[in-house]
């Protein structure tokens, strides 16, 4: 890994500054709900997976049990799982650096890796491994901003990132849509995750299009 | 320490960072074999693609379990239409935010 791609890094660092400075809220959030600053750092330093984090202090915020809330956050990270699955291949790594890596394993992470993929498996990697830092590092900066108090800051959604974070992963999947059963899987799968939202708890209409995507790969053969 | 005098919010942090971890680590864990047949491979890339979409619409159109159409809408769609022009990544997310912040305080 001699050179990185200046692209593949400019892109990084864009995915890293926005979903990191949505930590800002994460702290704010987790310390409304009654968690102290030092366990809302730790969160983040080792839950490290956004939607998980917000879960888990959004159902004890409410009241809800510490198994209910660890239930629906393992719920959301079910994905990274599936993500690793992508991932392993392309990093081929062992021992304390596949440790780093399934640490690292992320939507931002992964988004950034498959975005690569017509330029080349290095710039795969390399995607995978600048995202996977520079949200680290933002992510846990940004929530002991929120944590200490940066309210002042108030509302995420006055200063758009509540749109700036879809739209950066519909950014990193654009590229990726090149055929036909790519376009209608996404289609597919953004359909049936909002038909099942009013009905299910959070987390798992996400990881029910994971069966799409097996029915649509299962297609895909046969279609050949 | 009996288990009811553990603190609900250590545990809620212990229990959902080790869990979170072991299943990612899992997910770098699976026996190459596994995936080594074309379907399995082509499943395997599909996934993410199923999983990522979904998680922009959910992001998108929903709050509190609802389905519901707000300036965000309105943020992503001037992120479509930049990504339609070719724009560069960075400019897409700031429109995006742009247009939603403004309707935002504009509402």
């Amino acid at each position: 890994m001699s050179r990185v791609n200046r692209a593949t890094a400019a892109q990084s660092l864009s995915v890293s500054l926005t979903v990191g400075a949505y930590g800002v809220a994460f702290g704010a959030a987790s310390v409304a709900a009654g968690f102290t600053v030092w366990q809302s750092c730790l969160l983040s330093l080792l839950t490290f997976t956004g939607a998980s984090q917000f879960a888990v202090v959004g159902v004890l915020g409410a009241g809800g049990s510490a198994i209910s809330g660890i239930a629906t956050a393992t719920l959301l990270g079910v994905r990274n799982t599936l993500y690793g699955l992508r991932m392993a291949p392309v990093l081929n790594v062992k021992g304390l650096r596949r440790i780093f890596a399934a640490q690292l394993t992320i939507d931002e992470s992964t988004g950034v890796a498959l975005s690569q993929e017509k330029i080349g498996l290095r710039e795969m990697r390399q995607g995978f491994w600048l995202t996977g830092f520079g949200v680290f590092i933002f992510w846990n900066i940004f929530t002991l901003a929120g944590a200490l108090g940066a309210q002042a800051m108030g509302d995420p959604a006055a200063w758009g990132l509540d749109a700036a974070v879809p739209a950066a992963f519909l950014g990193l999947l654009w590229p990726r849509l090149i055929n036909k059963t790519d376009r209608l899987l996404a289609v597919a799968a953004c359909a049936l995750a909002l038909a099942m939202t009013p009905y299910f708890v959070p987390g798992v209409p996400i990881i029910s299009t994971a069966f799409l995507a097996v029915f649509f790969g299962l297609r895909a053969r046969v279609w050949k | 320490m009996e288990i009811n005098t553990i603190d609900p919010f250590w545990l809620a942090v212990i229990g959902t960072s080790v869990l979170a971890f072991i299943l990612k680590y899992l997910g770098h864990n699976v026996p190459k074999s596994w995936l080594s047949n074309p379907r399995a491979l082509k499943i395997n890339s599909l996934i993410p693609i199923a999983l990522l979409s979904a998680l922009v619409a959910v992001q998108t159109f929903t709050k509190d379990s609802m389905l519901i159409a707000d300036q965000r809408l309105a943020g992503v769609g001037v992120a479509v239409l930049a990504l339609i022009l070719r724009a560069p990544f960075p400019v897409v997310v700031i429109s995006a935010a742009a247009t939603s912040a403004a309707l935002f305080h504009i509402q």
